[in-house]
């Protein structure tokens, strides 16, 4: 009996233990964006108090309608989601595709390929600013959501291949086999018996590329120049000014903007659990 | 229902020659089972009728129709997987009428083939499963009955059982070999287990290093096996092998092998005066080894002393030392002695083999 309480003690420990570091990490995480919030509720002449409340006194939203009333904010996350979405769904496409070659055929080159797309995710993003410049001014899309996308979607193309070439190769070929003897083309058992079972993979490369191409500055600092066509990223930071900040309205957007990339989150989660491919092969 | 034939089959992966001109011809209705230790080429041989290999040399023929550049989907086979490859993210119900709904065959057509797969295989309460859902015997079914709605005219099956645990594989070998009956139906059955090749198959064909070793009914490659090989690896327990010498004493052949000495009557090897002087290797099989009892058919007494008894419960397994061969002999439980007693035996001369030593080729009756 005793034995049995010490186990039960001992379990008891370790789940509080468990519970707190959880707690604690989730509460470094969530502290930022809840002092963002407090910042976007005060009103404009209490910014630089320092008191912490979480609603402050005289809380107000007049920082989010002034933002949405007196800038073009509306417009910048229009054109932020239109190229984030673009971006996901090429960059997804194009990975899928890609990986499932790299991962099911032989041909030339196939090592060197892959290992090119690794070695070209360890130069640092900086550095491919100017060849990005100089190919979208030479395709003539400066200014414009077409060269965005592009370079949105080819940065982050190898990630997604790696991710979806992983996940393809613990996926049984005998699978595809059997789908070409029932019937299908290999098009055909990639579409209806690859795609379908790789749902984990393909929303983790969804993620990626959606909030890479959400998030991105440096690049859309480069390719836009009209406030017209302004991502929210460069937009927010046409409220920074030499002399005068708009924390308030600064502090609103960024609130506002986490709204799509948790909606994405949120929505997506159902598909990143693993495990479908359970029970088709083998007992 | 069809014919298939393989003709001068060859194939190759890269400087690695799998299969070696592999001559067969299955005939319209039959069961054939392809048997071979791993690595023999017999799974790649049948991924090559089913096209999911290429074809080096040689031609598949399927009717009289030559498919070696035939899509999969069109050589109306249908094929059983080893890993049974059930489509995880369909239920039990679309893994067995994805084909028909390929084809856009119409839903009544695909609900009753379904409906009547389901209810041969025992699978009606399954419909509305995920595979994940089953155990290892129903995937195993599922598979099969995603074979059976289709309707081909060969079926292939790869190894279909040897995911299954004992008990479980005799039951789905009875099954098989009920469903063939009731399809009667052509089947193309490969499997390295020597046990389902005799119970399933109407023909056995037997390979080893891409190149076939027999072929024959069950019976046929069990009491006349072609050549060492097919000795050895049909028949369970195996069969015991003495190598020697053969030489002459006035009219009979006499066979030596270190302390083994009997003779080697006329009606096993005829024409004595051509073996005289011939390495050979002779096959006992382990119930034709005679212990502790004559009969006329039987060769001289040898004398050995036992090492170890194995009691299976019906039978008895007497392993045997006779000078430095060690044989094993299958007699009726209980065997009376204890091990270390000398005790004397005899070959049943109606079930002895004789193979030449350097080709491994069988010589005897």
């Amino acid at each position: 009996m005793s034995q049995q309480d010490a186990i039960r003690r001992r379990k008891r420990i370790k789940y509080f233990l468990i519970h707190a570091v959880l707690l604690a990490t989730a509460a470094l995480f969530v502290y930022p964006l809840l002092r963002i919030f407090s910042v976007s509720l005060r009103p404009g002449d209490k910014l630089f108090s320092t008191d912490l409340s979480l609603i402050p006194a005289g809380a107000t939203f007049i920082a989010y309608a002034s933002l949405l009333r007196d800038t073009m904010f509306l417009r910048w996350l229009w054109n932020s989601l239109l190229i984030t979405l673009a971006t996901s769904f090429i960059g997804v496409s194009l990975a899928s595709t890609a990986a499932y070659a790299f991962s099911r055929f032989r041909f030339p080159g196939k090592k060197a390929g892959l290992i090119l797309l690794l070695s070209s995710q360890m130069i640092p993003a900086g550095m491919l600013i100017l060849p990005l410049f100089l190919m979208i001014m030479k395709l003539k899309l400066m200014n414009t959501y077409l060269g965005m996308i592009i370079a949105y979607s080819v940065s982050s193309l190898p990630f997604s291949i790696w991710i979806l070439k992983g996940y393809y190769d613990t996926i049984p070929r005998s699978l595809e086999e059997a789908a070409l003897v029932d019937g299908t083309s290999q098009v055909g058992a990639f579409w209806r018996i690859i795609l379908p079972l790789s749902t984990p993979a393909l929303s983790i490369a969804f993620l990626f590329n959606f909030t890479t191409a959400w998030n991105e500055y440096l690049v859309a600092r480069v390719v836009l120049f009209s406030a017209k066509q302004y991502t929210w990223t460069l937009g927010l930071f046409e409220l920074q000014g030499q002399y005068i900040t708009q924390w308030g309205m600064f502090a609103a957007g960024s609130m506002l903007v986490t709204i799509p990339v948790l909606c994405v989150f949120l929505y997506s989660s159902k598909w990143l659990i693993s495990g479908l491919t359970l029970g088709s092969v083998k007992g | 229902m069809a014919s298939v034939q393989f003709k001068g089959i060859v194939k190759k992966f890269k400087d690695n020659l799998v299969l070696n001109g592999v001559d067969v011809d299955i005939k319209d209705h039959e069961f054939v089972v392809i048997v071979g230790p791993s690595g023999c080429g017999k799974t790649t041989l049948l991924r090559m009728l089913a096209g999911l290999e290429d074809i080096t040399d040689g031609e598949i023929l399927i009717d009289g129709l030559r498919v070696n550049e035939l899509h999969p989907s069109k050589r109306q086979i249908a094929m059983v997987f080893q890993d049974y490859a059930l489509y995880p993210h369909m239920t039990v119900e679309e893994n067995m009428s994805f084909a028909l709904r390929l084809r856009k065959t119409d839903k009544g057509e695909i609900n009753s083939r379904v409906d009547e797969a389901a209810t041969i295989l025992q699978l009606k309460k399954f419909l509305k499963r995920m595979p994940r859902q089953l155990s290892g015997g129903q995937r195993q079914r599922v598979a099969i009955g995603r074979a059976i709605v289709r309707k081909p005219k060969v079926f292939l099956f790869d190894e279909p059982l040897s995911n299954l645990d004992a008990k479980l594989r005799e039951e789905m070998r009875v099954e098989i070999a009920k469903l063939y009956q009731r399809l009667n139906a052509t089947i193309i059955y490969v499997t390295h287990d020597q046990v389902e090749a005799m119970t399933l198959a109407g023909r056995i064909v037997i390979m080893n290093h891409g190149i076939i070793q027999q072929v024959g009914s069950p019976i046929e490659v069990y009491r006349k096996p072609g050549n060492l090989f097919v000795a050895g690896f049909i028949g369970s327990p195996t069969m015991n092998f003495m190598t020697g010498k053969l030489s002459l004493q006035g009219e009979t052949l006499l066979f030596t092998g270190g302390d083994l000495k009997f003779t080697i009557p006329s009606f096993v090897l005829h024409d004595a005066k051509k073996h005289d002087g011939r390495e050979v290797t002779v096959g006992v099989r382990p119930d034709d080894v005679l212990v502790g009892r004559t009969s006329d058919k039987c060769s001289d007494k040898v004398e050995g002393v036992l090492e170890v008894c194995e009691l299976l419960g019906h039978r008895e397994n007497l392993y045997i030392k006779v000078g430095e061969t060690r044989l094993l002999a299958t007699v009726e439980a209980f065997f009376d002695r204890s091990p270390g007693s000398a005790v004397s035996l005899c070959f049943n001369y109606a079930n002895m083999h004789v193979f030449d030593k350097a080709t491994e080729k069988r010589i005897s009756e």
